[in-house]
C-alpha cells in the first residue's frame, strides 16, 4: 500500500510539472491581461496535433519539433491578441475576452476535427513506453523528460519575470495598469508578447500531453477546466502558485485514484472548492484589491 | 407624452410578437420546423434565467448546466421511480424547480463568496462535480443516461404541444425577469454589478440579494431542463451537464445584448435555430458549423461589441437625430438630468 501511494505521489509530481507549464501560460495571461483564456486547453491540443503531424508525416522527434512548434504557437498567440483581444474596450471587457477566446477555441476545435477527425490518436515515438527503474519504482521516461523540460521552462519564465526589463514591465502592469502606462510602458506590446508567451508554452504541454494520453479535439474542455482550477487555486498571476497548485492537485488526484478511480476528478474539483472557502485568493495569491 | 407613446409602442410590439409566436406552429406544421421553435424557446428561457442572475449582478455564471441537468435528471428519476406516464409527468416540473432552487442555495453560498474570475472558475468546478455525479451515481443510469416515460402524441401535436409549453416558460421567465428588473431587488442587483463594495456600504445585503437571484435563476433553469428532457426523451451526463451549454448561453446573451431581457431572447432565437439548421446541412456538417459560429461571434464582438439590441438602438437614435446631437430644450433640463440614471438602470 505504502508503495502504491509513493508511486502515485511520484506520478502526481511529475505530471504536475507538465500541468504547471501549461498553467503558467494561463496565469501569465490572467495576471497581465486580466482575462480568462478559454482557448488554452484547445491550444494545448493544437500543440499535440502539430507535434503528431510532424512526427508521423516528417518523422521529426516530438521534442525536437518544439523548435518549430514553440515559435509557431508564439506567433499564433500574438496574432490572436492583435486581431481580437487588443481591440476590446469598456466595462464588460473581461466577459468579452472570455467569449472571444471561446470563439477562437471553437474555430480551432472545428478545424482540428475537420483535419484529423474524431478518432483518438497518440504521439508514439519509440521511447514513449520505456521506463526507468529507480528504488523499485517504474517511471516513464516521457514523464521525466516532460518534468525536466517543464521545470526548466518555468524557471526560465520566472527569470524572465524577475530579472529582465520586460519582466519588470509585466509586473508593473499586474500591479497597476494605468500607472504602468503613465511611466511609459507600452502596455499593448507587453500584453501581446505575454499572450504569445502564454500560448507558446502550450506547445510543450501539448507534446507531453499528446505522448502520455490518447487525445482528440474534444480533450480541450477537460484540460481547460483543470488548468483554470490550478490557476485559481495557485492564485492568479502567481507563477510559483501555479507550480505548487498543479503538483498538489495532480498528486491528490493520483493518490485518490488508487482507491476511487471514478471519483478522483471530483476530489480534484472539490479540493479547489474547499481551499477557496478558506482562502478566497488562492494558496499563493495576494488579497484582491478593491476593484474599481 | 413621448414617453407614453413609447410605452404604447413597446406594449403593442410585445403583443404583436406574442401573437406571431402563438401562430407560428399553426402556420408551420412541419415537425422539423416546429422543433426549431421548441428548442429555440427552451434556450431563450435558459438565457433569460441566466440574465436574471448574471446579467443583473455581473457575476458570469458558467454553472447553469448544473441546474439544467439536475432538472432533467430529477424528472427522469422521479418519473421512473414513481411510475408516472403520459401527461401526468408534467406535474413534476414544479418539483424540478424546487430541486434546482435547493441546489442553488449551497452552490450559491459557496460560489458567491468570491468574485469575478474566481467565481467563474468555481462555477465550472462545481459543474464538473455534478457531471461526474451523473456519470457515477447508482440512480442516474451511468453514461447511457435516462430515457423519458412514454408520451403517446403524434409528431405534429407532439411538437405543437411542446412548443406552447416552451412558449409559456419563455413568457413566464421574461415576466419574472421584467419584474425583477424594475423592482428594488433588481436595482440592488445592478448596484452590486456596478460596485459591490459601495452597494454594501449603502446598505444592500449583497449576499442575500445575490443568492436570491441565483436561486430564482436556478429554479427556472431546472424547470426548463426538465421540459427539454421530456421533449428530446433522453438525457446523458454529457448532454444534460454539457460544458458547452453555459458558453452557448453567454454567447446568446452577448450577441443579443448583455444586460437586457430582450437581448437574451433575441440571441437565443438567432443562435439556436442557426446551429440546428447548420447541423442539418451537409455542407456545414459537424465541425464546420462550430467554425462558422465562432467566426460570426468574433465579427459581432469586433463590430458590435455591445450586442445587437443596444447597438441597433444607438443606430436608430442616430438616424432620428440625423447625426445632430439631441438638444434638450431648456425647460426640461431638470427632468432630463434625472433621466439618464433612470434609463441606465431600467432600460439596459
Amino acid at each position: 500500500m505504502a508503495r502504491e501511494i509513493t508511486q502515485a505521489i511520484i506520478d502526481g509530481i511529475l505530471l504536475g510539472g507538465v500541468y504547471a507549464l501549461m498553467a503558467v501560460g494561463l496565469t501569465l495571461i490572467f495576471g497581465v491581461l486580466d482575462i480568462i483564456n478559454i482557448a488554452q486547453g484547445i491550444l494545448v491540443i493544437l500543440g499535440s496535433y502539430l507535434a503528431y503531424s510532424l512526427f508521423t508525416k516528417a518523422g521529426i522527434d516530438p521534442f525536437l519539433a518544439l523548435l518549430i512548434t514553440i515559435p509557431a504557437m508564439f506567433i499564433l498567440g500574438v496574432v490572436v491578441h492583435w486581431a481580437f483581444i487588443s481591440r476590446l474596450r469598456g466595462g464588460e471587457r473581461t466577459s468579452m475576452t472570455l467569449l472571444v477566446t471561446y470563439a477562437v477555441a471553437l474555430i480551432i476545435e472545428g478545424i482540428l476535427f475537420k483535419v484529423y477527425g474524431a478518432d483518438n490518436v497518440q504521439i508514439s515515438p519509440s521511447y514513449v513506453n520505456s521506463t526507468v527503474h529507480i528504488f523499485n519504482f517504474y517511471i516513464g521516461w516521457i514523464y521525466i523528460w516532460g518534468f525536466i523540460l517543464a521545470v526548466v521552462l518555468v524557471v526560465a519564465i520566472y527569470a524572465l519575470l524577475y530579472r529582465t526589463r520586460y519582466g519588470r514591465s509585466v509586473r508593473a502592469i499586474m500591479q497597476d495598469e494605468t500607472a504602468a502606462r503613465l511611466v511609459g510602458i507600452s502596455v499593448n506590446r507587453v500584453a501581446a508578447i505575454t499572450f504569445g508567451l502564454g500560448v507558446a508554452v502550450t506547445a510543450v504541454g501539448g507534446v507531453v500531453y499528446g505522448s502520455t494520453n490518447a487525445f482528440n479535439a474534444n480533450a480541450g474542455y477537460d484540460l481547460i477546466s483543470r488548468l483554470l482550477s490550478i490557476v485559481i487555486l495557485g492564485g492568479m498571476g502567481s507563477v510559483g502558485g501555479a507550480l505548487g497548485a498543479s503538483v498538489f492537485m495532480l498528486t491528490v488526484e493520483s493518490v485518490v485514484t488508487i482507491w476511487q478511480p471514478t471519483w478522483a476528478v471530483a476530489v480534484y474539483y472539490a479540493a479547489l472548492v474547499i481551499v477557496l472557502l478558506v482562502r478566497p485568493q488562492g494558496l499563493f495569491g495576494r488579497k484582491a484589491v478593491r476593484a474599481q | 407624452m413621448n414617453e407614453r407613446n413609447r410605452t404604447f409602442a413597446k406594449g403593442g410590439g410585445l403583443v404583436v410578437l406574442l401573437v406571431l409566436a402563438v401562430l407560428f406552429p399553426q402556420v408551420f406544421t412541419n415537425p422539423s420546423v416546429t422543433s426549431y421553435g421548441v428548442l429555440a424557446l427552451i434556450f431563450a428561457t435558459a438565457a433569460v434565467a441566466w440574465h436574471i442572475f448574471s446579467g443583473n449582478s455581473g457575476y458570469i455564471s458558467l454553472g447553469q448546466a448544473v441546474f439544467y441537468g439536475s432538472g432533467a435528471y430529477t424528472m427522469g428519476i422521479a418519473a421512473r421511480d414513481w411510475n408516472l406516464q403520459g401527461t401526468s409527468v408534467f406535474e413534476l416540473i414544479p418539483l424540478c424547480g424546487a430541486v434546482g432552487a435547493a441546489i442553488a442555495v449551497p452552490f450559491g453560498l459557496i460560489a458567491l463568496r468570491v468574485r469575478r474570475h474566481t467565481f467563474i472558475v468555481i462555477t465550472i468546478a462545481i459543474f464538473f462535480i455534478f457531471q461526474l455525479m451523473a456519470f457515477n451515481f447508482w440512480f442516474t443510469g451511468g453514461s447511457s443516461g435516462l430515457g423519458s416515460p412514454f408520451l403517446s402524441w403524434a409528431p405534429i401535436p407532439y411538437n405543437r404541444n411542446f412548443y406552447y409549453i416552451a412558449l409559456a416558460c419563455t413568457a413566464g421567465s421574461v415576466l419574472i425577469a421584467w419584474l425583477v428588473g424594475r423592482s428594488r431587488f433588481g436595482l440592488q442587483l445592478r448596484a452590486i454589478r456596478d460596485d459591490e463594495d459601495r452597494a454594501r456600504g449603502l446598505g444592500v445585503k449583497a449576499m442575500r440579494v445575490k443568492l436570491s437571484a441565483f436561486v430564482i435563476s436556478g429554479a427556472i433553469t431546472a424547470m426548463i431542463g426538465a421540459v427539454w428532457f421530456y421533449y428530446i426523451e433522453q438525457v446523458q451526463p454529457q448532454t444534460g451537464f454539457n460544458p458547452l451549454f453555459d458558453l452557448t448561453l453567454v454567447l446568446m446573451v452577448f450577441l443579443g445584448g448583455f444586460g437586457s431581457v430582450s437581448g437574451a431572447v433575441l440571441g437565443a432565437l438567432i443562435i439556436e435555430p442557426l446551429t440546428l439548421w447548420m447541423n442539418t446541412q451537409p455542407a456545414f456538417s459537424g465541425s464546420i458549423s462550430e467554425v462558422i459560429i465562432g467566426a460570426i461571434f468574433l465579427l459581432v464582438v469586433l463590430f458590435m461589441p455591445r450586442g445587437i439590441i443596444p447597438t441597433s438602438g444607438e443606430f436608430i437614435k442616430k438616424l432620428r437625430t440625423r447625426g445632430r446631437p439631441a438638444v434638450v430644450p431648456a425647460t426640461t433640463i431638470g427632468a432630463a438630468s434625472s433621466a439618464p440614471s433612470v434609463s441606465s438602470g431600467g432600460a439596459r
